[in-house]
């Protein structure tokens, strides 16, 4: 028992990040009807974010220690980041402490910028192109995105530590009655999923009851009738792909204390997303939604040993198969609706 | 014993009934036409010939063989093609290509890997397609990409490629909607030279009734998914019953 | 000739005279000058050319001629290269049991994949494809080590058994050749200040891949052929024409899986080992990057567009700053550097980001890639003479 709960625990964690990268593909492919395969980068783009900010925190200068020495008598130079001389030494410390939280205030201007850049330069002029010529234009510009941030970050991982009280692990399982040290669990990886819950009820709330939401609900149900109404529809559509891009930036900011971000993050995600997607049912967003926790949680349930001695390799190809047979056999996915790209 | 019979056949979406009962019987080398008001079951009933969907109920015979479970292509292969509403051709084709197609499956059945020969060298197959397109006053435009062809440019090679398979029975499903009347009346002057040169037998899905008048030898009224007549043409025109479907429709 | 049309012969001939003359075409620089390392004359590389060239014709059997957009397709290349090791390991270091056999097996893949992946279109199609041949990729690389040699890769070793060579003779691992020629062999030639390498296993790549480029023609030229296209074009006119589109898609599936299988095969031939990187997708997106560039559906497109991407990767790859400034160092020191920042970022490591970028512009505005620019461009110059107004018309699959 404490051991499948550790499963699902485990499982939570990359199930959150595939549901929100998910959710933002769905929001896109429902109201623009792209497939894009740069949503990927997004993720990447997020998680480079909070680097960038952590980076800028710590941008520092050198000041002399008093009173000490290096070995060659020279005065002992400190790097004191600037941030310690606009808010002082404590804050400072903490605000570089907490610098992934805050970087969600940082990525959610830049993301909707990123994202509402791209879908005016680039995705508003394929609408009505074929899948395949989507699919291909946004995989050109996911390499150009992954290619600009190698550049400027370099190839290796960039370790970027969540808040101190956040770090290390706790005993979930004696919280919950069982035997203490049966189940341990890092706290990130609590904030991540109780984040992501967060945001998805958020998305969820903003599509359910406000009127820009509802447009948007009608325009995916069927795009010409709202355009019909004299309902500048494109425009709430540039608004959701913003939208969509701040999510999975949002996703890619937190996930950095889990996995340090390195450029081809995007990419490794991107290629399961739309296997969830899929097994949601595309265009679905609550099909999404549960797809990617479920494929989370089947992933790290195929890892556990008992399930790999007796299937071996089963942990590695796990969401494929479900895909490959989800695909087969309910082709329109979990929750898909029917007639949706169902051939 | 009509070389295409429709036997008690019903359909069902859902709640919907959209045909039910429906007896048909389309004679060897005659036009039949099949009209009805919008929502009549006119478009269910061509699907229910040609393989795309399947009655719930009842058989369809052609040519002494049920079509029923069959595949639009195997049906196609037994002597039936059909012409859509609006064209369907092979757009990033040439016309001379869309017409060497259907001359292939007449040929070679339904699949075959000829993937060495080289498509120039079959003579007889370019002659035939050559003469068809003749036929219908197309043979100027045989290297034309057919996407850039007019609509009506289409429908006749659409109606072309149907003929140059020599069917034993043609669908039409409303050849001349959305025409203007000139061209219309062209279709109806293609179809009525057809008709004259060829044995076929012609059913003919329709709106207008003046193309439905000057071709059918035979008129079948369909209403709420059920026929409400089958009679000859001048004992259509006056028949209460008819008068009562249509004019029910449009108050 | 050869039972094709006289354009069709022509390009065929161009491609042949281009192939052979390979090692001087693209070796036009003097060793040691500043411009030799843009020289691409040098076997590997030359083999990488041609292969990869194997590669996307038959990808684009597939995708250029019925519209599928398989983003699996290394899983082939992988399974062909497995299948030439394993026949160096038991049977013989010559290539052509081990070209055979990974034909065979590529196309036994290619089938039962195939046959699946084609229950679905679209999207669909395209994510089944890549479902499949990241399952392999991952087995190949844990649970199959037996084998696949999981992480370290396919090799040869000295137990061996190779029963027709009779095992292995001295100490050495031997290496793949052909009835006595090894494929590693190469004569020089030294011209003034010009080197020329000829290669065995390049010329022998070469050949197969004038071959390949051959029946590819004959495809496309073929009824079969045209029904692909058919198929790509409108497949519910084609169901009501009386023919199955199924079997014709499959069939174009295993024709280019065997295609991916003799190009993996081709690349075991020249370096006897195999590893499971081959397989991942990022290897399946390369050789549809390359179809694209060159010019989807067209006939010598994936030719080109599988040799300039190579050629980036070798070649502009290796550029490096200093080089750069070498070459700007005429100019004014800050203009030098300036020029220096901003061409940087573009090439040596960077050469991926020149290729995205390049690659979106085809997409979006060449979307007949490299050959449609070629065709442009002729016809740009023909315009300017008088009186050919008519010559504008656009001709399929050239």
């Amino acid at each position: 028992m404490d051991a499948l709960i550790l499963q699902i625990l485990n499982g939570l964690d990359k199930g959150s990040a595939y549901a929100l990268i998910a959710l933002g593909l769905t929001l896109i492919f429902g109201t623009l009807g792209v497939v894009n395969f740069a949503h990927g980068a997004l993720f990447m783009i997020g998680a480079f974010c909070a680097v960038t900010l952590n980076r800028l925190f710590n941008l520092s200068h050198e000041v002399e220690v008093p009173g000490e020495t290096d070995f060659l008598g020279n005065p002992l130079m400190r790097d004191v980041p600037y941030l310690y001389d606009i808010v002082g030494e404590s804050a400072g410390a903490a605000i570089i402490d907490w610098s992934v939280p805050l970087a969600i205030l940082f990525a959610i201007p830049i993301m909707i910028i990123v994202g509402v850049i791209m879908e005016r330069g680039l995705i508003k002029h394929f609408y009505k192109r074929p899948h395949a010529d989507q699919i291909l234009v946004t995989f050109g510009l996911a390499i150009v995105l992954q290619e600009i941030i190698k550049y400027y970050y370099g190839a290796n991982p960039i370790p970027t530590p969540a808040p101190d009280a956040f770090r290390g692990s706790f005993d979930f399982g004696a919280m919950i009655g069982f035997d203490p040290n049966t189940i341990i669990y890092p706290y990130w990886r609590l904030v991540y999923f109780c984040f992501s819950v967060v945001i998805i009820g958020a998305v969820f709330a903003f599509l359910q009851f406000t009127t820009f939401g509802m447009v948007v609900r009608a325009g995916m149900a069927d795009r010409e009738t709202v355009g019909l109404l004299g309902i500048d529809i494109d425009k709430r559509f540039t608004i959701m792909f913003g939208l969509a891009a701040a999510v999975a930036g949002l996703a890619g900011v937190m996930y950095t204390p889990i996995n340090s971000p390195n450029y081809h993050m995007g990419m490794d995600f991107l290629v399961l997303s739309f296997v969830v997607v899929v097994v949601g049912g595309m265009g679905s967003l609550p099909g999404a939604v549960l797809a990617g926790f479920l494929l989370g949680i089947l992933e790290s349930f195929a890892s556990m040993r008992e399930v790999i001695n007796f299937v071996p390799g089963i942990n590695q190809v796990i969401i494929y198969l479900v895909a490959i047979i989800i695909l087969l056999t309910r082709p329109r996915g979990l929750m898909g609706r029917k007639g949706v790209m169902e051939d | 014993m009509g070389i295409l019979e429709v036997k008690d056949v019903g359909k069902r979406f859902g709640g919907l009934k959209a045909l039910s009962d429906v007896n048909l019987s389309v004679k060897e080398n005659s036009c039949h036409a099949i009209i009805g008001p919008n929502g009549a079951g006119k478009s269910t009933l061509l699907n229910c010939l040609v393989g795309k969907l399947i009655p719930d109920t009842g058989s369809v015979m052609f040519d002494g063989q049920s079509v029923l479970g069959r595949s639009p292509h195997e049906i196609n292969q037994m002597g039936i093609s059909r012409v859509f509403q609006t064209p369907e051709i092979f757009a990033d084709l040439t016309v001379f290509e869309n017409m060497m197609i259907p001359l292939f499956a007449k040929r070679d059945g339904a699949y075959r890997l000829h993937a060495y020969e080289s498509v120039s060298n079959e003579r007889a197959l370019i002659e035939e397609a050559e003469r068809m397109l003749d036929d219908v006053n197309m043979l100027d435009k045989r290297h034309m990409h057919s996407a850039s062809m007019s609509r009506g440019d289409k429908r006749r090679l659409e109606m072309a490629m149907c003929l140059v398979q020599n069917p034993k029975l043609l669908l039409l499903d409303e050849p001349t909607a959305g025409m203007a009347r000139a061209d219309t009346n062209n279709t109806i002057d293609l179809l009525k030279e057809i008709k004259a040169k060829r044995d076929i037998t012609i059913a003919i899905i329709e709106h207008d009734m003046h193309v439905v008048f000057s071709l059918a030898d035979r008129i079948t009224v369909l209403a709420q998914g059920t026929p409400l007549v089958e009679d000859a043409p001048e004992n259509i025109k006056g028949h209460p019953k008819v008068q009562e479907a249509y004019l029910g429709e449009t108050h | 000739m050869f039972g094709l049309e006289k354009k069709d012969a022509t390009l065929l001939l161009l491609v042949a005279a281009l192939t052979i003359f390979a090692p001087f075409l693209l070796n036009p620089f003097p060793e040691g000058s500043a411009m030799a390392q843009f020289n691409a004359g040098y076997p590997d590389l030359m083999q990488r050319f041609v292969i990869f060239g194997i590669f996307a014709i038959g990808f684009n059997i597939l995708f250029g001629l019925t519209g599928y957009l398989s983003f699996g397709h290394a899983a082939f290349l992988g399974v062909g290269s497995y299948a030439a090791v394993w026949m160096f390991k038991l049977l013989s270091m010559n290539v052509l049991p081990a070209i055979l056999l990974a034909v065979v097996m590529s196309g036994l893949f290619a089938l039962l994949i195939g046959y699946i992946s084609l229950r679905r279109s679209g999207i669909y199609f395209s994510i089944l494809t890549l479902a499949f041949a990241q399952m392999m990729f991952a087995l190949a690389y844990s649970v199959l080590t037996p084998i696949t040699g999981g992480e370290t890769g396919l090799q040869l070793a000295l137990s061996d058994p190779r029963i027709l060579d009779g095992g292995t003779a001295d100490g050495n691992l031997p290496v793949p050749g052909l009835f006595g020629l090894e494929m590693r062999d190469s004569a020089q030639l030294e011209l003034g200040a010009w080197v020329f390498t000829f290669n065995i296993g390049y010329y022998f790549c070469a050949i197969v891949m004038l071959l390949a480029f051959y029946l590819a023609i004959r495809i496309f030229r073929s009824p079969f052929g045209m029904m692909l296209r058919a198929i790509k074009s409108n497949q519910q006119r084609l169901n009501y024409t009386g023919l199955n589109p199924k079997p014709y898609t499959l069939a174009a599936f295993v024709i280019s899986g065997m295609y991916a299988g003799l190009a993996g095969a081709l690349m075991a031939s020249m370096d006897p080992l195999a590893g499971a990187e081959r397989m991942f997708w990022t290897a399946s997106g390369e050789v549809v990057l390359m179809t694209i560039l060159g010019g989807v559906g067209t006939l010598i497109g994936p030719v080109l567009g599988a040799g300039a991407i190579k050629y980036m990767e070798n070649i502009i790859s290796k550029i490096n700053s200093d080089i750069l400034h070498g070459w700007f160092a005429f100019l004014p020191d800050g203009l030098e550097d300036f020029i220096v920042a901003v061409i940087y970022p573009f090439i040596g490591k960077g050469w991926h980001l020149t290729l995205g970028l390049i690659f979106m512009a085809v997409v979006i505005f060449l979307p007949g890639g490299l050959v449609e620019g070629g065709q442009r461009i002729a016809r740009a110059f023909r315009r300017k003479k008088p009186d050919t107004p008519k010559s504008a018309k656009t001709e399929p699959a050239e």
